[in-house]
């Protein structure tokens, strides 16, 4: 069977990754010991991808699960695969290893053949062991050593169709659980090197100010100092502990002074201070000629999303090391960075080295959403190591740093118009958006946009955030555009030019302000009209996959009929993620009665096909978890000098004690492409809690985090 | 001022060479070598550091060396091994309860403290348990099931 005649959503192509690195031996190594190595270009970030990849691994070539080791995404070994982001992995990398193990499956079959002399037709495979007629057989490991994976993917090789596959679908338990638990599996804070040294780095208070004076006698008597590290107004200190390196960081703030740094945006006023500064306008999308001029009912609403903080558990870590020898100079470094050969590109920008002399190796951190402090860290960590060629220094950033330096998710204020009929249909749509970019991750540029190289005595200019094109899944005006049947619309963006606050990647991007935005404006349209929310999205949306998802979640809550106790109440959206990817649809409860804590959460996804269901739960109830948190209590805070949320108590975030309880449901489609899990809920999950509390209360909040106070406030409007 | 402060930790008595103004989170990483604790914060706030202290949960971040000296300290690595897990181990392992991960050592040292009090504890107590513990991914409802699995073990084998 041809699995392309059945499914048309497959096209011949070979998947990015391998377009980009097509040698099959870059991928995948048998070894006569009965292991099959497999080396990705994605990274584990707590999302469950080592899992996913064994499995399809594991379940083209017919070997037991165990049977598959990993080895860390780098720089020297691993296929370029760019970043892990944006949902992707699983359905970039996991295309790529299908494909890859469907070819090598089929080279061994057919060396098989030969030594067994029988047509690979009557060859089957279990567990490694190849079989033929009669007693006929063989195995991956006996013919390891002679057959040779140094040919290119061949698109023309198919992999299994979806009803011969055994382990993907299933959800296999993860592989890198059991470590976690028992303490043994390393994050990368917990990496010894021998010889190696402890580094911090004062950042300088404010963003944008620079160093005017050092009291060098003050540093004098620092027990343990290896070398005070100055390069403009970048200081660090390398010493032989880290609790040396602790005392010293203390005494260098006090030693030291700064003068100047940039005007914060004013924090009473962000959506005039957004829409006052230097842009550059684009339009997202235009759908016929866009809406008319005149509408007989015309609704006009502004949302707000404040900045948020990635706010890791884990504070960003990096280990790297400086060789100088005869053949010049090499720099090695271990990180948590989610995209290995991007870091490398700008490392090398940053140290005028070319990229072959760097190496960068993936070691896990903690748990992260996007693009945080991991990959500065690397540049502070290779700065202070240049000071101390042929020690490697592994360098730890301090928890206030961690939520005030790393890049922030954009502040969003958002405008949206729907023109309405005398008869209460939807004839236009507009959807403006003032934010700035999304994206400043490295390697993208020829200037780097890591957090050091703004400082140094030779600066680089600081790095303004930018947005991918829709086609590319967008930045800021990712979802911006609905997915509902308006006859017109007219999208458009606003990206600012200044950035006091740095920005960049943090999960969903723009969708999770433009998703709150536009199914909070649903709502509140059907409540104008006098029409029930559900029914109401229903009537604008034509795509089945849609409408199941809308469907599923509402029974799943027993949307209507189910009685909602008094202070409480309930809310739905829903949302295509990047409108390519995932479709997700959450009802939300919500008890108003002290500070608004969401109570429970009904969701149904679409991922095409679940490699792992099991991880596609995971993956959805943390993210929505996670959305309630910034949704109900975190904010960015600031003066106009300085970030004033840097510690758990003025960036608080979700406890147990808040923590909703969850149900996610799964329609299953495995003849459909594998579609990302980890971004889906965002949206959804903030305008359901919005709708959620409009239901309750009859008050319509558009700006998060949706707490008490703003809620008094928008009554008092 | 040198070390000398004694230290019992997972059964073994310890003569540690740092100063007993040291933070005990960095002792048992950087002098012990046991990695399980996890810096977070360092004020005592996200519960990644935690360790028992005779038998009660403490952030051992903020936590100087001298004020556990003589006491009993438990760590991840002396809960359980694959072996002999601790119910608490086992039971995250058959709920798959984490993502990244990184707060699990600090929530497995207050499940832990708390399954020692009770081995029926209400979700409500649960939660309140393992309040000072922050996971930023979300994977709260997973763990909370697997401190009821533990439980329901923990009373199973002692029936
Ligand atoms: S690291 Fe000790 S409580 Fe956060
Ligand atoms: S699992 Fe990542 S912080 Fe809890």
């Amino acid at each position: 069977m041809n699995p392309a005649a059945t499914n048309p959503a497959a096209a011949p192509a070979l998947p990015a990754g391998l377009r980009a690195t097509p040698r099959l031996d870059r991928w995948l190594a048998i070894s006569a010991e009965g292991h099959v190595t497999l080396s990705p270009g994605k990274v584990e970030i707590g999302q469950g991808i080592l899992t996913a990849l064994a499995q399809i691994c594991a379940d083209e070539l017919d070997i037991a699960l165990e049977r598959v080791r990993l080895l860390p995404a780098a720089t020297a070994s691993s296929p370029n695969e760019g970043v892990t982001s944006g949902s992707l992995s699983v359905s970039e990398c996991g295309l790529s290893v299908r494909q890859v193990a469907a070819q090598v499956r089929g080279l061994f079959l057919a060396e098989a053949a030969r030594q067994l002399s029988v047509a690979t037709e009557a060859l089957s495979v279990e567990d490694g062991v190849i079989s033929g007629p009669g007693n006929l057989s063989t195995s991956y490991w006996e013919l390891a050593d002679r057959v040779s994976l140094a040919f290119d993917a061949d698109a023309a090789v198919r992999p299994k169709p979806p009803s011969r596959r055994t382990l993907a679908g299933r959800s296999a338990p993860r592989i890198d659980i059991p470590g976690k638990v028992f303490g043994t599996r390393p994050f990368i804070h917990d990496i010894v090197l021998p010889d190696m040294l402890h580094g911090r780095v004062l950042r300088p208070p404010r963003p944008g100010a620079t160093l005017s004076a050092l009291d060098e006698t003050q540093l004098s008597e620092i027990g343990g100092l290896v070398t005070l590290v100055r390069d403009g107004s970048f200081l660090g200190v390398v010493c032989r502990t880290e609790a040396k390196a602790d005392a010293a960081l203390g005494r260098l703030a006090s030693a030291a002074s700064w003068t100047g740094g940039f005007d914060l945006p004013d924090a009473q006023n962000m959506p005039s201070w957004l829409k006052s500064q230097p842009v550059e306008a684009s339009v997202v999308d235009l759908r016929g000629e866009g809406p008319g001029p005149s509408a007989p009912r015309r609704l006009v609403r502004h949302y707000l999303k404040p900045y948020l903080a990635h706010a890791s558990i884990g504070p960003s870590c990096a280990i790297a090391s400086w060789q100088e020898d005869q053949q010049g100079e090499t720099l090695h470094v271990f990180s948590h960075s989610q995209g290995v050969f991007n870091l490398r590109a700008d490392l090398a920008l940053v140290f005028g080295l070319p990229e072959n002399a760097i190496t960068v190796t993936h070691v896990e951190g903690a748990g992260c959403y996007g693009h945080n402090g991991a990959d500065d860290a690397v540049l502070d960590a290779a700065l202070l190591a240049r000071a101390v060629p042929g020690r490697p220094v592994r360098l730890r950033w301090s928890r206030a740093d961690e939520l005030v330096r790393s890049p922030f998710g954009a502040a969003m204020a958002i405008e949206i118009a729907a023109d309405l009929s005398e008869d209460g249909a939807i004839t236009g749509w507009r959807h403006e958006i003032w934010s700035n970019g999304y994206v400043a991750r490295p390697g993208r540029a020829d200037s780097p946009a890591l957090l050091a190289s703004f400082d140094l005595e030779q600066p680089f200019p600081l790095y303004i955030s930018q947005d991918p094109s829709l086609a590319t899944g967008g930045g800021a005006q990712r979802n911006a555009v609905p997915l509902y049947d308006f006859p017109s619309w007219r999208i458009a963006k606003n990206r600012l030019l200044t950035m006091p606050l740095r920005t960049s990647s943090m999960r969903a991007l723009g969708a999770f302000g433009n998703v709150f935005a536009i199914e909070s404006m649903m709502d509140e349209i059907a409540e104008e009209l006098g029409e029930d929310p559900l029914a109401f999205r229903l009537r604008h949306l034509s795509d089945e996959r849609a409408r199941a998802v809308l469907e599923r979640a509402t029974a799943m809550a027993d949307w209507g009929n189910a009685s909602v106790p008094d202070e409480r109440g309930r809310g739905i959206a829903f949302a295509r993620y990047k409108n390519t990817s995932a479709y997700c649809a959450i009802v939300a409860e919500i008890d108003l009665s002290a500070q608004p804590r969401a109570t429970q959460l009904w969701i149904a996804v679409d991922v095409g096909e679940a490699i792992n269901p099991d991880g596609v739960i995971n993956q959805i109830e943390g993210g929505a978890i996670q959305a309630v948190s910034w949704t109900l209590k975190e904010e960015v805070t600031f003066t106009r000098a300085d970030v004033t949320s840097g510690s758990w108590e003025s960036y608080p975030i979700l406890r147990f004690s808040e923590v909703p309880a969850v149900s996610v449901e799964i329609i299953s489609r495995p003849e459909l492409p594998p579609l990302g899990a980890g971004e889906a809920a965002q949206g959804p999950t903030a305008a359901a809690l919005a709708n959620a509390v409009h239901a309750a209360l009859g008050v319509r909040v558009r700006q998060m985090p949706i707490t008490r106070d703003r809620i008094i406030a928008a009554m008092e409007l | 001022m040198s070390g000398g402060t004694s230290l019992t930790v997972n059964g073994r008595s310890h003569s540690i060479a740092s100063v007993p103004q040291a933070i005990l989170l960095d002792v048992l990483r950087n002098e012990l070598g046991l990695k399980a604790a996890r810096f977070g914060c360092g004020e005592g706030l996200c519960g990644a550091c935690r360790v028992l202290v005779d038998g009660r949960p403490v952030a051992s971040c903020d936590t100087p060396l001298w004020s556990v000296s003589g006491k009993a300290i438990t760590t991840v690595e002396g809960l359980g091994t694959p072996d002999a897990p601790h119910p608490i181990q086992a039971a995250l392992i058959a709920e798959q309860a984490m993502q990244c991960g990184y707060c699990i050592s600090g929530i497995m040292i207050s499940a832990a403290a708390l399954l020692a009090e009770t081995t029926e504890p209400s979700e409500i107590a649960i939660r309140e348990a393992l309040d000072p513990n922050l996971c930023r991914c979300g994977a709260h409802n997973r763990v909370i099931r697997a401190v009821q699995r533990a439980a329901a073990e923990m009373r199973a084998s002692a029936a």
